[in-house]
C-alpha cells in the first residue's frame, strides 16, 4: 500500500477520503445544533451523552486525527505543487471563465477554517470536553460559573456577543466556498464522476453545502436575535 | 484592401535553459488581421533579421492544429484568447489595434525553456513510452467488425484521442499537472477493448512516469479543459483515477 503515499493519486485520496469523513462530522454537527433551537434540554441532552465519555474522547481523537491528516496532506501536496509548477510566474495570468475561484483558493480558506476552529475550541471544546477531562465539574462563563455539560448555556452565551456571531458567519462562508469545490472534486478523486455525474456532484454539493452552512447560520443568528429580543436570558453573564 | 492593426509585443526573450530571460518590447505596425499570430511572428522575425537582430524562436509544424507543436502563452491564456483552437489557429482579428501582446513560454518545471518561447516537452513522450500504447503483433488485418464497439463508446474513445499533446493543460494549471493529458491518453485505450488488456499496467506504469518527472497533483480546478484546444473533458481525470486506484486495490 505504499503507492498510497508515494503516488500523487494516492496523495489525492487520502485528501479525499478525510475530506469525506470531516463532511460527515459536519452533517451531525449541524443536526445537533438544530436540536438547540427546538429544546435546549434535549440539546444538554447530547452534550450529557458525549460528554468526557470514553467513545466521545476517542471520536474527538479520531476526528482530530482526520483534521491533521488532512491539513498535513494539503500542506505537503500544496509544497509539491508549488515545486512543479516551478519558479517562473506569468507576467499575464487571467482565471479562465468556467474556473471557480474557490477551486483555486482551497488551502487559504482551509487556514481560514482552521484559524475559527481554534476560536470556536477555545470557547467551546476547551471548556466543556477538556474541563471535565481535567476533572472539573464547573466552568466560569462571563461573571457566572456553569456545568461544562450544560451545552446550551455556553451556546447562549457566546452568541450573545456581537463579534461572535460576525466572526462565526464569515468562517461558515469561507467552509461553503471549501465545500463547494471540496465535494464533488472528493467524489471526481475517487473517480466516481464521469461526463454526466461530474455536473450532478457539483449541484449535490452545492446544494449539500448551502444546507449544511445556513443550519449552523440559522442556529448562530437564533441565538443571537434571542439575546437581543430578551436580555434576561443571559443576564446572569454579564 | 485588408484591414490593419498596429500591435505593441511583449516577448520572452531567453538564451538557453541556463541563461536569466526577460521580456523584451517591440512593435509592429501594418498587421493585416487576416494574418495567424505565427505569420505575425515570422514579420516580426524578418524585421529583426533585417536588422542584424536574433530572431524570436518558437515552436511550430503544420500550422493547421493538429500536431500539437505550438505553444505561447498569449496574454493569460495557452494558444490565445480565441476558444478551442491551438496557437497557430489564431488569427489577428482577436486583437485590437494599439494592444499589447505579452508572449511567454509554457511555464512549468516539466518543461524547461529551451529558447526563448521554446520548451522542452519531450517529458510527455517519455510517459506515453511508460505505456500509452497497445502491444500488437502486426499480422493479418482482422475485419473492422469482428469486435463490436457500441457508438457512444467508440465516440468518447475518440474524444480522448483528439488530445493533440501540446501540453496547454499543463500550462494551464496552477500546480503545473499533467492529469489531463494523461487521462486523454489512458481512456483513449482503456475504453476499448483492445487497450483493456493492459489497461492496469498502463494506469500504473504511465503515472509513475509522470510522477517521477516531476509534475504536480490535480486539485480539480478544471483550467486545462477550458485551456485545452481540443476540448479534452476532465471526466477523462475521473476515469484515470478509476483505473489507477482500480489497478492498485487488485495488486
Amino acid at each position: 500500500m505504499s503507492w498510497l503515499l508515494n503516488s500523487s493519486i494516492g496523495r489525492k485520496l487520502i485528501m479525499s477520503v478525510s475530506g469525506f469523513f470531516l463532511v460527515f462530522f459536519l452533517i451531525f454537527h449541524a443536526t445537533m445544533n438544530m436540536v438547540a433551537v427546538f429544546s435546549e434540554d434535549a440539546y444538554n441532552t447530547i452534550c450529557g451523552l458525549l460528554g468526557a465519555n470514553w467513545y466521545a474522547v476517542a471520536g474527538t481523537a479520531v476526528l482530530g486525527g482526520f483534521v491533521a491528516i488532512h491539513f498535513i496532506y494539503a500542506l505537503l501536496l500544496t509544497l509539491q505543487n508549488r515545486k512543479a509548477r516551478g519558479n517562473a510566474n506569468y507576467a499575464v495570468s487571467v482565471r479562465p471563465s468556467g474556473v471557480e475561484w474557490a477551486s483555486q483558493n482551497m488551502f487559504v480558506l482551509g487556514i481560514i477554517i482552521v484559524g475559527f476552529m481554534l476560536l470556536h475550541f477555545s470557547q467551546f471544546w476547551y471548556k466543556m470536553m477538556f474541563t471535565e477531562l481535567m476533572g472539573h465539574h464547573e466552568v466560569a462563563l462571563g461573571t457566572s460559573t456553569v456545568s461544562p455539560k450544560d451545552g446550551a448555556e455556553f451556546v447562549k452565551f457566546y452568541f450573545s456577543h456581537l463579534w461572535v456571531v460576525v466572526a462565526y458567519l464569515i468562517w461558515y462562508v469561507a467552509l461553503w466556498f471549501h465545500l463547494s469545490h471540496g465535494i464533488w472534486s472528493a467524489f471526481q478523486t475517487i473517480g466516481t464522476s464521469g461526463k454526466i455525474w461530474l455536473s450532478r456532484w457539483k449541484v449535490i454539493g452545492n446544494i449539500f453545502a448551502t444546507v449544511v452552512m445556513l443550519a449552523f447560520a440559522f442556529v448562530t443568528i437564533y441565538f443571537y436575535a434571542r439575546s437581543v429580543i430578551d436580555p434576561s436570558t443571559v443576564a446572569m453573564y454579564y | 484592401m485588408d484591414k490593419t492593426i498596429n500591435i505593441k509585443l511583449k516577448i520572452w526573450r531567453q538564451k538557453g535553459p541556463k541563461y536569466q530571460g526577460a521580456f523584451k518590447d517591440y512593435s509592429l505596425d501594418g498587421v493585416s488581421v487576416d494574418t495567424s499570430f505565427l505569420e505575425m511572428l515570422d514579420i516580426l522575425n524578418e524585421t529583426l533579421i533585417n536588422k542584424g537582430e536574433e530572431p524570436v524562436v518558437f515552436d511550430h509544424d503544420c500550422r493547421e492544429g493538429i500536431c500539437g507543436m505550438c505553444s505561447l502563452y498569449v496574454n493569460g491564456h495557452p494558444h490565445g484568447p480565441d476558444e478551442d483552437v491551438t496557437t497557430c489557429q489564431l488569427h489577428m482579428r482577436k486583437f485590437k489595434d494599439g494592444e499589447t501582446i505579452t508572449v511567454e513560454p509554457w511555464r512549468s518545471a516539466g518543461f524547461p525553456v529551451i529558447r526563448d518561447l521554446m520548451v522542452d516537452r519531450r517529458a510527455f513522450d517519455k510517459i506515453i513510452q511508460a505505456g500509452g500504447y497497445v502491444s500488437v503483433n502486426t499480422g493479418g488485418v482482422p475485419d473492422a467488425n469482428a469486435i463490436a464497439i457500441p457508438k457512444p463508446i467508440a465516440d468518447e474513445a475518440m474524444d480522448a484521442a483528439s488530445c493533440i499533446g501540446c501540453g496547454a493543460c499543463v500550462a494551464a494549471c496552477k500546480n503545473g499537472s499533467a492529469m489531463l493529458f494523461l487521462s486523454a491518453k489512458v481512456s483513449q485505450l482503456a475504453l476499448l477493448p483492445q487497450g483493456k488488456v493492459e489497461a492496469a499496467t498502463r494506469a500504473k506504469n504511465m503515472v509513475a512516469k509522470m510522477d517521477e518527472l516531476g509534475f504536480g497533483a490535480c486539485t480539480n480546478t478544471g483550467a486545462c479543459e477550458v485551456e485545452c484546444p481540443k476540448s479534452i473533458s476532465i471526466s477523462n481525470i475521473a476515469r484515470l483515477n478509476r483505473e489507477f486506484l482500480k489497478a492498485k486495490f487488485n495488486d
